[in-house]
């Protein structure tokens, strides 16, 4: 059956909703995004129905609840394609999985004379938690740069591996939309003696994702994103790196037995779950897991590689020299995400003239600062498309840029 | 485009396209950095203060025609004033924009802003407000902070 995204649209509530009487045009899902009837009523029946504590205590209704949430934990375990459903640990977002990594595995790990390598278009959350580890412990960064068609360098990886004791890069940059070899970049820090570390936020909700191909170390991404609520993001990790690895944060439900005069830890992942976890929002995750298996992301990647190559041809054919996209121009490695300038106008305003319009983008640096340093723009516009974005959207934004000019 | 003809009045269009007091100055001007976080606006504001008169001003870095316009209306507006003066001005500007409450003693006279006024329908766009205050909110580190 053919993939049909204008079907989709009547399960995602958000999108029918009108401003000034119109129509809008959500164009700002790699920000976050909209989230079908499935997730929202699946977290509205277990709230009425099923709500009840994970893990702790005994009568039958936890136990369902416990067993609802461990099923989450499978199906999200499955979708990414993990051995086993015990290397997925729940945190609150993905910017918290990657503390998790550093603060556990990088504090144990990493120390003076040690070397990590990033990348340049990483996301500040792929950045900050290894500078403030870095400030404290001593340890080098490294950066690999780009080629001047917006991809990794990969000529030079091999070269700031050598000694390297992680490498952690992103599977899909929120900016440029490159995506970039993971299974590739992978095998080289692998060959170099270090672990790779993934950055799904961007690649997990668009396109199809395994880790045992991949043969990575970790992997984080967040639920919002995947049409799963807000409030829950997930660390991957391989189950003998987790089971080595200190404690992240203390507390209740992480603990095997807690004395006077220190505790031992729960196995993996309750280790790493301190505290009552976002039960509800778990279950939304399961039930966003189970919609996009629905949809396969075969083919939630083939629309958006079509929308990708129909918005390129758009823009340029009717704003030529005016809009300058940054990322690769070959749909084939890069995701529906368009960073953009326009006309010499600041994003700001042409983020507020396609408001006016209900073209909804982002403008900014969109958290990734060091890239917007190198591709020499202080902001850009970002347009990003996902499963329920159609050629409709597309040429909203193509019209509404039109009125930039009647301004600026 | 009705609503934002409220926004983009052509004398912040203006100040946009033809930046006032745009530049450097060397020192003993003093040179401050502003910055918004959200959108990575950053402005730098040099500053040459004599005998508690604002002698001259200028500024640079880059910015939305929100935060450009008003950081050139405002160089326009406080060269050549006093200090105690300029600060009254921020002040206003500040309450222009919703952001401080006005002092009952000293109730700013609608109308008596000048070419600032057109920045008034800024507050309609809160997210923009951020953007109008930026080079105000740097010439008032610059005087050392609010006193």
């Amino acid at each position: 059956m053919a993939y049909d995204a204008a079907a989709l649209r009547s399960q995602f509530p958000m999108l029918s909703r009108a401003v000034d009487g119109k129509p809008i045009f959500y164009l700002d899902s790699a920000n976050t995004s909209q989230k079908p009837l499935a997730v929202i009523d699946a977290m509205d029946r277990f709230v009425r129905e099923q709500y009840a504590p994970i893990s702790r205590s005994s009568y039958r209704l936890a136990d369902e609840a416990s067993r609802a949430y461990e099923a989450a934990r499978a199906r999200v375990a499955a979708f990414i394609g993990a051995d086993r459903p015990e290397e997925v640990v729940f945190t609150k977002n993905a910017t918290e999985a990657l503390n998790l990594v550093a603060q556990s595995w990088g504090r144990a790990n990493l120390g003076p004379g040690d070397a990590i390598v990033l990348t340049h278009m990483e996301h500040h959350a792929n950045i900050v938690p290894w500078q403030m580890l870095a400030a404290e412990k001593g340890f080098e960064i490294r950066w690999l740069p780009l080629t001047s068609g917006y991809e990794l360098d990969l000529e030079v990886l091999p070269a700031l591996l050598r000694g390297a004791k992680a490498f952690s890069f992103t599977a899909m940059s929120n900016v440029l939309g490159t995506i970039t070899p993971v299974a590739e970049l992978v095998a080289a820090a692998h060959r170099a003696g270090a672990i790779a570390i993934v950055d799904g936020c961007q690649s997990v909700p668009h396109m199809p994702t395994n880790v045992r191909e991949w043969n990575a170390d970790f992997l984080a991404f967040s639920s919002h994103k995947m049409c799963g609520p807000t409030g829950v993001g997930v660390l991957w990790g391989r189950h003998e790196l987790l089971e080595a690895m200190p404690p992240f944060l203390g507390g209740g439900g992480m603990i095997q037995d807690v004395r006077l005069d220190g505790f031992t830890c729960a196995e993996v992942p309750a280790k790493f779950e301190a505290g009552t976890p976002p039960i509800v929002e778990v279950i939304g995750l399961g039930a966003a897991v189970d919609f996009l298996d629905g949809l396969g992301m075969t083919n939630v990647r083939r629309h958006e590689m079509d929308l990708t190559r129909y918005a390129l041809d758009a823009l340029h054919e009717r704003h030529g020299d005016s809009i300058t996209v940054h990322g690769p121009v070959n749909p084939e490695i890069r995701g529906a995400t368009f960073s953009f300038a326009f006309g010499g106008v600041h994003p700001h305003d042409i983020s507020q003239i396609l408001d006016e319009h209900n073209v909804y983008v982002r403008a900014g640096h969109h958290c990734a600062k060091p890239l917007m340093r190198i591709i020499g723009a202080n902001a850009t516009a970002r347009a990003s498309l996902y499963v329920y974005s159609t050629r409709n959207d597309v040429d909203a934004l193509v019209d509404a840029l039109d009125h930039v000019g009647d301004i600026f | 485009m009705p609503g934002l003809e409220d926004l983009y009045r052509e004398v912040i269009l203006d100040h946009y396209r033809s930046p006032r007091n745009k530049g450097e100055l060397p020192p003993p001007a003093t040179c401050t950095e502003g910055t918004n976080p959200l959108c990575g606006d950053e402005i730098r504001l040099f500053l040459n203060v004599t005998d508690g008169v604002v002698r001259d001003v200028r500024f640079s870095g880059h910015g939305c025609s929100i935060s450009q316009s008003s950081a050139s209306m405002m160089t326009a507006a406080v060269k050549g004033k006093p200090v105690a003066d300029v600060r009254a001005l921020v002040h206003r500007f500040k309450e222009m924009m919703s952001i401080e409450e006005s002092a009952e003693e000293s109730p700013a006279p609608v109308g008596s802003m000048g070419d600032m006024e057109a920045l008034r329908g800024v507050v309609k766009y809160p997210v923009r407000i951020k953007c109008a205050v930026l080079g105000w909110n740097t010439l008032l580190e610059a005087l050392g902070g609010d006193s």
